[in-house]
């Protein structure tokens, strides 16, 4: 469901109860802030300026993602919904945390399969799926979840890529999202992110990372629509060509 | 009809569950207050404030500056300018947390300080250079003529950044650092010269104890002197105001500080304080006399007065 913007003031005293009552109407999921229009303006260009100015902000990335996402997501939500599996994960709404994963058993499995190569990203680039922002200011429920689903299957992008988590890595992997789910999050920082590159990593950037990550990303079917909790056992190489990702460079 | 019964069953399926809870909690913890636009115990009301500024705490100034575009530097000066005071005075900052009325304080008594020495020597010429030295010798130690603030906040983070910052800005002496609650101040009675609390006040659960404790600590002839948001009573100023404070500096809050709901509690608090009348009454009920307010850009803060006699 939709949700009415924040109020200013309340309109008495013995009005207290009842607009105390409206506000947690309002609030439709742990965590959503419900803003109004204006506000979301306000906080979709102080947030990319923020996270251009800090780029260590990466709750501001979240919060541009959100604020700017009111076409892209539904989109996404319908592209998921049309698909048998991508409906599946909208209904059973599975979270990639560490609590959800069995991390000795992923460990366990043979190199080159989904899960290994995923539990070998976490560790070589020492960040965990813990740390992602909860969806604070998206103003539908199953928007929300959505991309919060995308947040998660972000670190899989890397793995199914082939890409670090330095700047340059980052910037590959936002080109081929961009194509991917049309967030507007994704293209400011595919055509923002690279002004903090040096020239030889711009030229390799442009002359062949970013070629093959447009490519793929139009090659390949919709990421959203892979139950990857179902696959860790798949190898990578399979699961590449299953979705369409081109060998990387 | 039937459409109006579904709304109330809606609201009635989406209330939360622990309000039954709280009332009988209520029982046991205590009066109930607010807490920005929400209702909660006394109790909840100081845990949950205590973490607001646990959380602000480092980014505090940056976000009063963000907020005011600066402004708030001036109110403080106007502050310490009406407080006027003379070096010697033993000033109480209640509240004071990250120094800023402290470290006025110190400025400006120094300034007059230095400026009483001037003229002393200036109306001594005739003394010889070995009194002139000696009387420097005497004055070294004194830079700030025997005045004294003491900083005092209930929150440990706010008064860790105060102290860094007198460090950073190189702040050492007259001043001391003490955690403490305005509610119940752990110091003795008729102690200081001079009481302030700026944007304090507005966070203690109990204003009327705090103000007793104010009118306790204070020497007679003390000055108690309060710097506060308040209402401003322009209708259309009044609605820039609100729009402001309700559409930018949550927002603000979310971009600088990467936290929404800390400043969605600061303006909300702000709408809740007592306006500038009812506060100078709470204030004459603790005893204090010739009770005066100033308001500053319009009411949207305000500046209270009143002496121990």
């Amino acid at each position: 469901g939709r949700a009415r913007p924040s109020h200013s003031e309340p309109r008495g005293r013995d009005g207290r109860d009842w607009e105390e009552e409206e506000e947690l109407w309002h609030q439709l999921y742990p965590g959503h802030i419900p803003t109004s229009p204006l506000q979301k303006a306000l906080l979709a260009a102080g947030s990319a300026v923020m996270a251009l100015y800090d780029p260590y902000r990466h709750d501001m990335v979240a919060v541009l993602g959100e604020t700017t996402g009111c076409l892209a997501l539904p989109n996404l939500r319908d592209k998921m919904k049309n698909h048998p599996e991508g409906y599946r994960i909208l209904q059973e709404r599975p979270c990639i945390r560490l609590s959800t994963l069995d991390m000795a058993r992923l460990q366990g499995l043979p190199d080159g399969s989904l899960g290994r190569e995923y539990v070998r990203f976490l560790e070589d680039n020492k960040v965990s799926p813990d740390t992602r922002m909860p969806p604070k200011f998206v103003d539908d429920e199953e928007l929300a979840y959505v991309i919060q689903r995308y947040r998660e299957v972000h670190d899989l992008m890397h793995t199914l890529l082939g890409m670090p988590t330095n700047m340059l890595g980052e910037v590959v992997v936002k080109w081929f999202e961009a194509v991917q789910t049309g967030l507007p999050m994704c293209v400011l920082g595919a055509a923002f992110g690279p002004v903090r590159l040096s020239t030889r990593k711009l030229q390799v950037l442009a002359t062949e990372l970013v070629p093959w990550a447009i490519r793929s990303g139009l090659n390949a079917s919709c990421v959203l629509n892979i139950y990857y909790e179902q696959r860790w056992e798949q190898p990578v190489e399979s699961l590449r060509e299953e979705l369409g990702i081109f060998p990387p460079p | 009809m039937a459409v109006g019964l579904c709304r109330c069953c809606c609201r009635a399926l989406l209330a939360r569950p622990a309000g039954a809870l709280r009332a009988l909690r209520g029982l046991a913890a205590g009066p109930e207050t607010h807490f920005g636009f929400q209702t909660v115990t006394e109790e909840e009301r100081r845990e949950k404030i205590y973490q607001v500024f646990e959380s602000v705490a480092k980014k505090y100034d940056v976000m009063n500056d963000s907020m005011t575009l600066g402004i708030h530097r001036v109110w403080k000066d106007i502050l310490m300018h009406k407080m006027n005071p003379s070096p010697g005075t033993l000033l109480l900052d209640v509240a004071g947390g990250t120094g800023d009325i402290a470290f006025r304080f110190i400025n400006y008594v120094r300034s007059v300080w230095e400026r009483q020495l001037q003229r002393k020597l200036k109306n001594h010429q005739n003394l010889s250079w070995q009194e002139i030295f000696e009387s420097y010798q005497k004055d070294k130690f004194n830079s700030l003529g025997n005045s004294q603030v003491v900083v005092c906040d209930i929150n440990r983070e706010m008064l860790k950044v105060g102290k860094q910052k007198a460090q950073h800005l190189g702040y050492t002496e007259g001043l001391s650092w003490v955690l403490g609650n305005a509610e119940e101040l752990p110091f003795d009675d008729d102690a200081f010269d001079a009481y302030t609390i700026a944007f304090g006040i507005r966070n203690v659960t109990r204003i009327d104890l705090a103000l007793q404790e104010a009118y306790r600590v204070l020497k007679p002839g003390g000055r108690f002197l309060c710097l506060e948001f308040s209402h401003v009573s322009n209708p259309l100023l009044s609605r820039l105001y609100d729009l402001y404070s309700f559409q930018v500096i949550p927002v603000l809050g979310e971009v600088i500080a990467g936290d929404w709901k800390s400043y969605q509690y600061l303006v909300e608090s702000i709408r809740r304080f007592p306006p500038q009348e009812e506060l100078k009454a709470m204030i004459e009920d603790a005893g204090f006399f010739k009770v005066d307010y100033e308001n500053l850009n319009f009411g949207i803060v305000a500046i209270h007065s009143g002496f121990k006699l």
